[in-house]
């Protein structure tokens, strides 16, 4: 999967004002707990502004896991061979099971699956704006492995280690299954190179529409980043969002020369005065054009999985039914 | 009153043979058969498991964190109850 959207803004933000300490004596073992790198646990006592925080960030998580199964799904009747196409499905199964322990992680914090859904659906609720962006070719199922899953993994591995529990194990799972989504990706872009100058060609385009999407999953600049230093306090955030644009840039810089392809970024060269690569300046108009619902996917995307949802609606229903009279039936029998 | 939302379930795996079934997260399922094939769908994908436990979340009776110190601290200072807490001569302290 796929963060980023870790610290964009909801549509109501919480009311500001001067912050509240709820329980002195509560808040101070919270604080001691945090800072000592342990963890907090479900039922643990945890301030309001925490706990919203963190249902704010998981869902928003989860959100972008089961979105992000629409703009690969596409691609799965279309898969070059029987091979290719079970690997696709399999990942795009993975990311709907990354999406549902997510959310199972955030209804611990007292929101049922339901109000998350709904909040999905309304549009209060963000997801990764990565998944706006549309699918065009096959080279694009490589690049989405290659690139965005290449930055989730560097946005989640931190999360393993976050303060609260729960999150923290459902993000060990994401992490020990993303890996294969990142390596498939590079190994389909592999094959696709060893083709045809056509082929070639699909993957160097693709690659040109998928870098800076990719490189602006990692948020604002940290300088620009609404919940950055509250997060950082309470362990949800270890790294920084720049560090860790910094680490995918340079990480990718190689890969891409392995496969035989450029950025396009003609800023983008190594520095040996930082011992990283620069790059060019990043176009946070379109960024926070997308994330508001501007880009060219956002209605098909969400009005598919409202569709989804609605026309599921009756399955919901009967087995709920079936389930009601079976129990009926056995306590009759009784 | 109608309830829409499917029920949540605690799902435990035993990841093979000779361990504990141990906690690995929650589904929301309508009744326990859906429940079990649910769990086996969203985290036994990799042969994580060979066995599977739901448990419907309301059963679970939990203990209270803020018990924490009347439920756990007493044995803190039973140290007699560990066996390092004797010394006992060189020769025999293997035992």
């Amino acid at each position: 999967m796929y963060t980023q959207a870790l610290d964009i803004p909801q549509q109501n933000p919480e009311a500001k004002g001067p912050r509240v300490v709820e329980n002195p004596a509560y808040q101070a073992e919270f604080d001691a707990k945090v800072d000592a790198g342990g963890y907090i646990e479900a039922k643990d006592w945890m301030p309001e502004s925490y706990r919203k925080t963190l249902i704010r960030q998981i869902s928003q998580h989860a959100h972008s896991e089961i979105v992000g199964m629409l703009p690969e799904g596409n691609w799965i009747t279309r898969a070059p061979t029987l091979k290719r196409k079970a690997i696709l499905i399999a990942k795009v199964q993975d990311e709907g099971g990354h999406g549902l322990y997510l959310y199972a992680a955030a209804e611990t914090l007292g929101v049922s699956r339901d109000e998350l859904i709904e909040a999905l659906h309304s549009g209060k609720a963000k997801y990764s704006s990565i998944f706006n962006y549309p699918t065009l070719t096959w080279a694009d199922i490589g690049v989405i492995g290659w690139l965005v899953d290449g930055a989730a993994i560097m946005n989640q591995i931190p999360l393993c280690k976050c303060s609260y529990g729960p999150y923290a194990r459902a993000m060990v799972r994401v992490c020990k299954e993303e890996s294969f989504h990142q390596r498939q990706g590079y190994d389909l872009l592999l094959t696709m190179m060893k083709g045809t100058q056509e082929q070639r060609d699909m993957v160097q385009d693709a690659v040109n529409r998928w870098w800076w999407p990719s490189i602006m999953m990692f948020g604002p600049h940290d300088k620009d980043s609404v919940h950055s230093t509250q997060s950082a306090r309470w362990g949800i955030k270890r790294i920084s969002n720049d560090d860790l644009r910094q680490k995918f840039v340079d990480a990718t810089v190689e890969q891409a020369k392995v496969l035989g392809v450029t950025m396009p970024d003609p800023e983008l060269k190594w520095n040996a005065e930082r011992g990283h690569h620069d790059f060019g300046a990043i176009d946070w108009d379109e960024f926070w054009n997308v994330v508001n619902g501007h880009g060219q996917g956002n209605v098909d995307r969400l009005a598919a999985r409202v569709k989804a949802w609605e026309d599921g609606a009756w399955v919901r229903a009967a087995a709920l039914e079936y389930a009601r009279k079976q129990a009926a039936r056995e306590h009759q029998a009784a | 009153m109608e309830r829409k939302e499917w029920p949540l379930w605690e799902v435990f795996v035993r990841s093979r043979n000779g361990l504990d079934h141990k906690h690995c997260g929650s589904v929301h399922a309508p009744d326990a058969k859906l429940a079990l094939q649910v769990a086996r769908d969203v985290y036994t994908r990799r042969q994580e498991g060979v066995s599977i436990w739901v448990v419907q979340a309301d059963h679970i009776v939990a203990s209270d964190p803020d018990a924490k110190p009347e439920l756990f601290d007493p044995a803190e200072d039973k140290i007699y109850r560990h066996p390092t807490f004797y010394q006992l001569p060189d020769e025999v302290n293997h035992m």
